[in-house]
């Protein structure tokens, strides 16, 4: 009777115990079921011991339920060990009664079995140990153990029954881990008496790189997430990461961060990129994708925010030795602190261990910008479905913590179908394209914006070139035969510079021409203005003569007047 | 091997008719072949479950011979007496 209300009021709602496994809790949203056995099966080596220890490790540190470990397989020193590494100090924790590790040793050799018996010895022990330290978690690790260590499987599985619905009576979230067999999740078939929860953890090995996978096969009156979820095991324990449990709501932010290229904030309104956005340079190789990037950080480091650079093609010395070629001293930066250099080779471990050093870096280093270079490379290690996975789940986590990011990708001139960065494009917000243009026997090098989410931009190809003073944008010169670059453009601007000197030169020549003309006139002029000086000095000295030959005439008969006049 | 004294512990958990057939086996192989040289410690786990650690006991009834070494363990109300003898190394195995 009391069992039933019992039932009825979980029927309502579930409780939950929290793992503390990052990512877990999320995925099941809220842990594993309160006061049941959850089944984790896997392969040797797919981190069963692991997940269980830090489930019990954080029940006793985090959520203040002792936990009891009973290890069937490994020694609990070996235990402390073991998980030493991941920064768990089991001694500590055992010494102060919040964990009890319990190590049955079940040795074939040393056993022998006749007639009747029941396996009231464990149920004692762990019920010592339970009550001990008041533990709220059990984890038996592996319990199927009993199986080879026993002949008598009979009597075995009735207890195992017996086993479990006694744990559940105790009301203690109980972890039991098993190997998986063939067909089946657990060799032993252990699923037939845990019915609750089973999650199945899994390890692949991927063109000679593992990775670890999780999946909840089932859990019993809750929704959960039914994917395959990757995880890794690292310094601090296990992180599984959801890819479904992001959402699509953050926020975003109207600031501008320039590119570091005057012309190419130009082509994008003029401004830059946004903040917070997500940009891909894609482009063949040598089309300077690096050098974007290279321009992009110099600039943030500039505004003295910090930039992070993830290389998987260069090493940093390579990199900042090669743009110091086009004038950018990157190294100074690094000297400062504001740009720090990651630089590891793709193929060093998983796409999911790369994601989590991602994170941890930039949880660690606070950047405001974010490169990645280049992307493509990660597709040696996962497929393209994997590295888009990857990269969604980074942008959003960028997007959140308000990171401009930058990813540089090759595209292969044959493989644009393939092409993870193809995939990749619809999720970045603004898309840059490099690309060859191979023309008369030279390559020069083109720029255009394939897209740019919320603001205006040029819908111009221009001109891209490496120099000595760092990437220049050029202009573009549309010359009668379309858009010229290289040395046609240069070919026509000398040739329009050319036919203006041609031109020019006529001119003068037309103007000394005109000018010499000039002078013959006006000494044409000069002469017939001296000769009209002479004629005109001529009639007047005609002009005189007749005058003074009039008077004189007129004088001279006056005086014959004169002297008539007084004779008569 | 015959001069040494044989110790012997029986871990049970209560009075269960599974316990009490180990205990009456038990004594009777030894007043068999072990008569006054050996000596019987009974373990009742349920009254000090804190030992059932030391033994690396999980099953009950469990005999454990400590001396003389090494070590051996039955699990089961003892009812084959060939089985018991051989696991406890009482009588030598003849011939194979």
């Amino acid at each position: 009777m009391k069992a039933s209300s019992k039932k009825t009021f979980e029927n309502k709602r579930m409780l939950k115990t929290p793992t503390g496994i990052s990512g877990l809790d999320e995925i099941t949203e809220g842990g594993l079921p309160k006061g049941r056995p959850t089944l984790i099966c896997g392969d040797a080596g797919s981190g069963k011991t692991l997940f269980s220890i830090e489930f019990i490790v954080k029940g006793a540190t985090v959520f203040g339920e002792p936990g009891v470990f009973v290890a069937f397989e490994e020694k609990s020193e070996e235990l402390a060990v073991n998980v030493a590494s991941l920064g768990f100090d089991l001694n500590k924790l055992i010494a102060e009664k919040n964990i009890k590790i319990d190590h049955i040793q079940i040795d074939r050799s040393e056993i022998e079995e006749t007639g009747e018996y029941d396996l009231d010895g464990l149920f004692i022990r762990l019920g010592y140990a339970i009550d001990s330290i008041g533990a709220k978690r059990v984890v038996l690790d592996t319990i199927e153990n009993l199986f080879s260590g026993l002949t008598n499987h009979g009597i075995l599985r009735a207890e195992l029954r017996r086993l479990f619905s006694w744990l559940k009576d105790k009301g203690v979230t109980a972890i039991i881990t098993g190997e998986k067999g063939d067909g089946k999740l657990t060799r032993h078939g252990l699923e037939e008496y845990v019915s609750d929860c089973v999650i199945l953890l899994d390890h692949r090995i991927e063109n000679q790189i593992s990775t670890r996978r999780l999946r909840i096969i089932k859990y019993r009156g809750s929704v959960h997430g039914t994917n395959e979820y990757p995880f890794l095991i690292d310094k601090d324990g296990i992180s599984v990461l959801p890819i479904t449990s992001l959402h699509l709501a953050n926020e975003v932010s109207n600031e501008r961060v320039s590119s570091g290229i005057p012309l190419l904030d130009e082509m994008l309104g003029g401004k830059g990129f946004f903040k917070g956005s997500s940009i891909l340079v894609s482009g063949s190789a040598g089309s300077g994708k690096t050098s974007i990037a290279a321009h992009f950080a110099d600039t943030s480091c500039n505004r003295k925010e910090r930039c992070l650079f993830f290389a998987f093609e260069e090493s940093p010395a390579q990199i900042i030795r090669n743009m110091k070629s086009i004038n950018l001293d990157l190294e100074k930066h690094v000297k400062s602190g504001f740009l720090k250099f990651y630089a590891s080779r793709p193929t060093m471990y998983g796409l999911e261990m790369h994601l989590v050093v991602f994170y941890k870096l930039i949880k660690e280093f606070k950047p405001k910008a974010v490169i990645l270079d280049p992307i493509t490379n990660l597709v040696t290690v996962g497929d393209s479905r994997e590295v888009k996975s990857i990269l969604i789940r980074l942008i959003d986590f960028l997007q959140k913590e308000q990171i401009t990011v930058m990813f540089t990708a090759l595209t292969f001139p044959h493989f644009i179908q393939t092409n993870p960065d193809e995939d990749v494009a619809s999720l970045v917000d603004t898309w840059l394209s490099v690309q060859d243009i191979e023309y008369n026997g030279e390559r020069n090098r083109a720029m255009y914006i394939m897209k740019s989410r919320g603001m205006k931009n040029s819908n111009q190809v221009r001109e891209f070139l490496i120099t000595d003073n760092g990437v220049e944008i050029v202009e573009v010169t549309l010359g009668p035969t379309g858009v010229l670059v290289g040395s046609a453009r240069e070919a026509y601007n000398l040739e329009k510079s050319t036919g203006e000197a041609l031109r020019k030169n006529a001119i003068s020549m037309k103007n000394k021409q005109i000018e010499s003309r000039k002078t013959i006139l006006d000494a044409k002029v000069a002469k017939l203005k001296s000769e009209f000086e002479l004629v005109k000095d001529e009639l007047d000295r005609i002009y005189i003569e007749e005058q003074l030959r009039n008077e004189v005439a007129e004088k001279n008969r006056k005086e014959l007047m004169k002297m008539r006049g007084k004779k008569s | 091997m015959e001069s040494k004294q044989w110790e012997l512990k029986l871990y049970v958990a209560g009075k269960t008719p599974k316990s009490m057939t180990a205990l009456k086996n038990l004594k009777k192989y030894c007043e068999e072949y072990l008569a006054g040289k050996y000596k019987i410690e009974i373990i009742d786990l349920l009254k000090t479950p804190q030992l059932a650690e030391g033994d690396q006991i999980f099953a009950v009834p469990t005999l454990v011979r400590r001396v003389p070494v090494p070590m051996r363990k039955i699990i089961g109300d003892l009812s084959n007496e060939e089985k018991v003898l051989v696991g406890l190394n009482i009588v030598p195995v003849k011939s194979t």
